[in-house]
């Protein structure tokens, strides 16, 4: 049975717009991969609400979260930051598939923990890809939901397909690691990094100072990247370097010596030294980190990332096949 | 002993991680034509014999990236994708020198009776110690060819314009620079496809529409493309931009 679930928007939020795992096979035409700035939450909200296509649109919501009208009955999934949603009035639990009847609304209040939370819709946000992606690009003006963030009377829709039998009923989640940070308030964050291919460019002082300074993120920072505040980074000799491929969570430092972190909206090219990358699998974690918050960087090596990452797929991949 | 005499089998490239997803082949050090060409030639190479896993690839001045997808590469998913490409290297690139396209720009360039299309035309000419139109021939007779895309969708960075046009960018880049700008630094020539902030000298503008994200293919030129400036006026170029819109429409 398929029918369209017009969803309304009633508050748009802070900065709500369409996002998917990003617009992959076209850096080399200068546009950006963009997509969701924790993928890992934006999967398992997928997954969650019986999405087996991890890359179909989810709603990224920042801070504050919309209200939303739903046409019909669906499943939906909100996972990453928790900002206190409730459905005709009733808080929701959190990290679990939900069933949504007809008229309802969704609505959030203050965002409690992290920054970014990922709503997903059985069937996935309807958008037509543009360029392989459903990603909103803002600064390109496309892709999304007309290229833009929510704004109040918009209508979504989701691909209409009807709830799944809920025999066992909505299910907690299996044990998956969270992208909120569990250290205490106030302390800073670690994360951990890769040497970058311009890390001997970099003195034995400023290797040392990546290693163990605490850096904290700027409000300057947006989903382009992070900037980050802090003992500056010094190269040996100065100079420019030719522009070169830049990654998800590529450290970069400019003739400053603050570091940027690049996030999911970066340029896929730049010319700024590469000193290290923070691993992908605490990209997650970083996107929750709120402006001010202090962090660490811990070094490890490319292969332990890739074992980490490598480890992060089959927990995934389990939680792939519990679900009905 | 040199490098090279230790190490017989040296090879004319590197290969470098760019974090746990992304692997990069440096193929020279200079920004010039013939790196260039060997960088698109490995694309090119890439392309008609795809590695399984590499969601893209991402050519630049002296060097060619692929992101991949670890979980399709075993248990050392570098090492693995490393020794694909080795293959792909095995063989020589030819040296495709070009694409074999010749792409005319139409050009407004700036002048005293209209600044808007190229601010920087004068300061230009006075750090060259050239007169204005001196700079304008120059750059129409340079041998352009584009070496990359990259900055913004579209954004192509232009070599081999006249040495005597060389020059830094600007001390303080602009916050918005208008759509079609044609601008030089150092020894390239950028058109901006959006308004973006940049901090290049501006000498013209065109009305091409470089970059259409619903078009196939959505950018106008591509790396490798032989590029000749044409200068028109300011009733031809609002022309132009005015049929561009009607096509669009």
């Amino acid at each position: 049975m398929t029918a369209v679930v017009r969803i309304e928007v009633l508050k748009p939020g802070a900065q709500t717009q369409l996002q998917d795992l990003g617009r992959y096979g076209h850096q080399g035409l200068g546009v950006p991969v963009g997509g969701a700035m924790d993928e890992w939450s934006h999967r398992v909200a997928n997954l969650l609400a019986g999405n087996r296509d991890e890359d179909a649109a989810t709603l990224e919501l920042v801070l504050t979260g919309p209200s939303l009208r739903f046409g019909a009955a669906t499943r939906i999934a909100i996972y990453g930051a928790d900002m206190a949603p409730r459905l005709n009035g009733r808080p929701l639990k959190p990290d679990r598939a939900v069933e949504v009847p007809a008229g309802a609304l969704l609505e959030f209040g203050a965002c409690v923990a992290g920054q970014r939370a990922y709503l997903a819709v059985r069937g996935g946000f309807a958008a037509a890809p543009l360029m392989g992606s459903r990603s909103t690009y803002l600064r390109g003006g496309f892709g999304g939901f007309q290229g833009r963030a929510l704004r109040k009377g918009d209508v979504l829709e989701a691909a209409g397909q009807a709830p799944a039998p809920t025999a066992t009923g909505p299910r907690t989640h299996p044990l998956l690691p969270s992208s909120l940070a569990r250290q205490p308030a106030g302390e800073p964050a670690w994360l951990r990094v890769m040497p970058g291919e311009h890390w001997s460019l970099f003195g034995a002082e400023a290797q040392q100072r990546l290693g163990h300074e605490a850096y904290r993120i700027s409000p300057k920072s947006d989903r382009m990247g992070f900037r980050l505040e802090g003992a500056p980074l010094q190269r040996l000799q100065p100079g420019e370097l030719i522009s070169e491929a830049m990654s998800f969570g590529t450290i970069q430092v400019p003739p400053d010596g603050q570091p940027i972190v690049l996030m999911a909206e970066r340029h896929g090219t730049g010319g700024y030294p590469k000193i290290a990358h923070v691993i992908s699998v605490d990209l997650p974690r970083l996107a929750q980190l709120a402006p001010q918050q202090a962090l660490r960087f811990e070094l490890v090596s490319l292969e332990a990332a890739q074992t980490l990452y490598l480890q992060r797929e089959q927990a995934l991949a389990t939680l792939r096949d519990a679900l009905p | 002993m040199t490098a090279a005499s230790a190490t017989p089998t040296a090879t004319a490239w590197r290969i470098d991680a760019v974090g746990d997803r992304c692997l990069l082949v440096g193929l020279g050090t200079e920004v010039d034509p013939a790196t260039s060409a060997r960088v698109h030639a490995l694309a090119q190479r890439l392309r008609e014999r795809p590695i399984e896993g590499v969601r893209d690839i991402v050519p630049a001045f002296t060097t060619l990236a692929l992101h991949y997808r670890p979980e399709r590469f075993g248990l050392t998913p570098f090492a693995t994708l490393r020794e694909l490409l080795l293959e792909r290297l095995a063989e020589p690139l030819e040296a495709l020198a070009d694409s074999g396209r010749l792409i005319e720009v139409p050009v407004c360039y700036g002048s005293a009776a209209q600044p808007d299309f190229g601010p920087d035309l004068d300061e230009v000419a006075a750090r060259c110690g050239l007169a204005p139109a001196e700079v304008i021939e120059r750059h129409l007779a340079s041998a352009h060819r584009v070496y990359m895309l990259g900055f913004a969708p579209g954004f192509p960075f232009i070599g081999g314009l006249d040495p005597a046009l060389a020059m830094p960018r600007r001390a303080n880049p602009r916050t918005r620079i208008p759509p079609g700008s044609v601008a030089i630094a150092r020894e390239q020539t950028c058109i901006y496809p959006l308004e973006t902030p940049g901090g290049w000298n501006l000498i013209g503008r065109t009305p091409l529409r470089l970059f259409d994200p619903g078009a196939e293919p959505p950018c106008r030129l591509a790396p490798g493309d032989a590029i000749r400036f044409v200068a028109i006026d300011a009733d031809t170029y609002r022309g132009l931009l005015a049929e561009q819109a009607g096509h669009a429409a």
